[in-house]
């Protein structure tokens, strides 16, 4: 019992991460009607310029400049590249977000080598323990932080103009420019957001357990998409009930992958995917969405 | 500042390879109810689309022409811009963002206009008194109102950009005769409180009703142009757009309705 609180506590916090990285494809996607393949290696850059910058001018601050570079980062990629692919074919400039990634990766693949770069982060490898429930305390920092980014973003988007904007956009774009509204802007917007909250995810997915940033922690992000999809790729509620669900279901199979070896070794990292299949399998549009993936 | 008159001179607009408009003209005086007329297909859509400056949304362009607000060229602004000049359109088929809340699709048309937030509130006080049914309304989805309150949110929301000239296009489409009516009403009053309004319409009945002088379109070309009374009183007019067969009578003469080239009369033959 105490270790299916524990994989599920983790399971949860993983999953706030994950919903965390797929608010940022859904926000980029209901601004543009673009599929974000780019995010991952947005996170990635992100997380980089966090882990280079933290010995000299410490976590936070480090934390404040990669949030602010990411998003710099995909208002730019929005700004020189999607921008001119506009009103084209969803699918030609979901292609073109492919290009964006590879280029991005190579780079950061050749800057990163082999190292794994610790966050240096104030949680370290501590454990909090309350009656025979284990969990890190990155863990317990990554599930309030995740939280409340969300739930401020999900207020702001509710609330604020740019929220109404942004939903506009989303609903009718020309309908939303006759009423005066920038697309350009709110385009820009979404990706700038994507590409902070992504970074906020990087930090998460790269402190203890893991040793560090690497390469590879943009396959980490991978999960997210899922996550995304399986929510409905046009909905706010949808990433964050597919990041639960992600996180949940991937720390369980890990976790009890001893017992499911029936289902083949590595049961944990295909779990997300599985699990994706099997709601798009019910429901095509996801769990919330409301337009199928096939009009991507 | 100049007078507030729209100035549409000599437009084409083509998709492509289609050409939609030729050459159209009209004007609308400050202050004043200008109506467009014609069946589908005619180009109405697409002048609209040409002054607010959403062609490049369905590939059309500007071939030629010019069209100007107020004094200032309007064919070369975002549609933001025209917006913010104060021309501001209710799209066909009113286009309410369905999934929003009656209130936020408020909101969203202010976000063009110039001004705060107490211009912007004083605006929705004034569209709740124009219809109050939107302030009864305000938080539920958009989606949910009927085509008539869909009607007023769409005009409501164009309303809170404060506009000095309302492009309204087929405002009567798919609404039952009263409501239709309700919706003539209330644009009246909303350009008797100083807005003037492009009326496009395929109800001939009610936008020759309302308006001072009317153009009518047929594939892309103005085929007649003139006071709104004249047009109604005209043959073709009476025969083509307001459903009532010839009964002899000539069209009054000496009016400024330049009759176009005799188009086949269709009857059915038992009227
Ligand atoms: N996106 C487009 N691509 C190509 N042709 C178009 C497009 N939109 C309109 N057209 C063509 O332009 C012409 C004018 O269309 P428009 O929509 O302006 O007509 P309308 O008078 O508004 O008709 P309706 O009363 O049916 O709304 C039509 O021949 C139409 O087929
Ligand atoms: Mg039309």
């Amino acid at each position: 019992m105490t270790t299916f609180v524990e994989l599920l506590l983790n399971g949860l916090s993983i999953g706030a991460v994950y919903a965390l990285i797929a608010l940022g494809f859904v926000i980029v996607f209901r601004a543009t009607e673009v599929v974000n393949f780019a995010h991952a290696s947005l996170l990635l850059a992100g997380g980089y310029v966090t882990a280079v910058l933290r010995d000299d001018i410490g976590f936070l601050a480090a934390l404040v400049v990669g949030v602010a570079g990411a998003a710099l980062l995909g208002a730019l990629i929005e700004f020189l590249v999607i921008r001119r692919y506009r009103g084209r074919d969803h699918s030609v400039l979901a292609i073109v977000t492919i290009g964006v990634d590879i280029v991005l990766l190579a780079e950061l693949t050749r800057r990163i080598g082999s190292n794994v770069y610790p966050m240096g982060d104030p949680w370290g490898d501590g454990v909090l323990t309350l009656g025979g429930v284990s969990v890190p305390h990155t863990r317990v920092a990554a599930f309030v932080t995740a939280g409340l980014i969300i739930a401020a973003f999900l207020l702001a988007f509710r609330l604020t103009s740019w929220g109404v904007a942004t939903r506009a956009v989303a609903e009718h774009p020309e309908t939303a420019a006759l009423m005066g509204i920038r697309l350009g802007r709110v385009s820009l917007s979404a990706w700038a957001v994507a590409g902070g909250l992504a970074t906020v995810a990087a930090l998460f997915l790269t402190v203890f357990p893991t040793p560090g940033l690497e390469r590879g922690t943009s396959l980490a992000a991978l999960k997210a998409f899922p996550a995304a999809i399986l929510g409905g790729l046009d909905s706010t509620t949808g990433a964050l009930v597919g990041g639960l669900v992600i996180g949940v279901t991937q720390s369980l199979a890990t976790g009890y992958q001893s017992d499911l070896t029936f289902l083949g070794r590595g049961i944990g990292d295909l779990a997300p995917y599985l699990v994706m299949l099997l709601v798009l399998l019910v429901r095509p549009a996801g769990l919330f969405g409301t337009r199928e993936l096939a009009r991507v | 500042m100049t007078a507030a008159s729209l100035e549409v001179r000599e437009v084409s607009v083509g998709y492509g390879p289609v050409r939609a408009l030729s050459a159209v003209s009209v004007d609308v005086p400050e202050g004043a109810v200008v109506a467009v007329l014609g069946g589908n297909g005619a180009g109405k859509t697409t002048l609209l689309r040409a002054v607010s400056r959403t062609l490049s949304f369905h590939g059309g362009t500007i071939g030629s022409g010019s069209i100007t607000f107020a004094g200032r060229r309007l064919d070369r602004l975002t549609p933001a811009q025209v917006v913010a000049a104060g021309v501001v359109q209710v799209p066909e088929g009113r286009q309410v963002f369905a999934r929003m809340t009656v209130a936020d699709n408020l909101r969203a048309g202010a976000l063009g206009a110039r001004g705060g937030r107490r211009e912007a509130a004083r605006a929705r006080e004034r569209v709740h008194e124009l219809f109050p049914v939107l302030a009864d309304r305000a938080h539920q989805r958009a989606g949910l109102l009927s085509g008539g309150e869909q009607q007023m949110l769409a005009m409501g929301r164009a309303l809170m950009a404060r506009p000095r000239l309302l492009l309204l296009d087929e405002p009567s489409l798919g609404l039952a005769p009263l409501m239709a009516d309700r919706i003539a009403e209330t644009v009246r009053e909303i350009n008797a409180r100083g807005t003037s309004v492009l009326l496009v319409e395929q109800n001939a009945a009610i936008a020759l009703r309302l308006a001072s002088s009317a153009v009518v379109l047929e594939v892309g070309e103005v085929a007649l142009a003139g006071p709104a009374d004249e047009l109604a009183a005209s043959d073709e007019v009476r025969r083509r757009y307001l459903g009532i067969a010839d009964d002899g009578a000539a069209a009054p003469e000496g009016t400024a309705v330049e009759p176009v080239p005799a188009a086949p009369v269709l009857r059915r033959w038992s009227a």
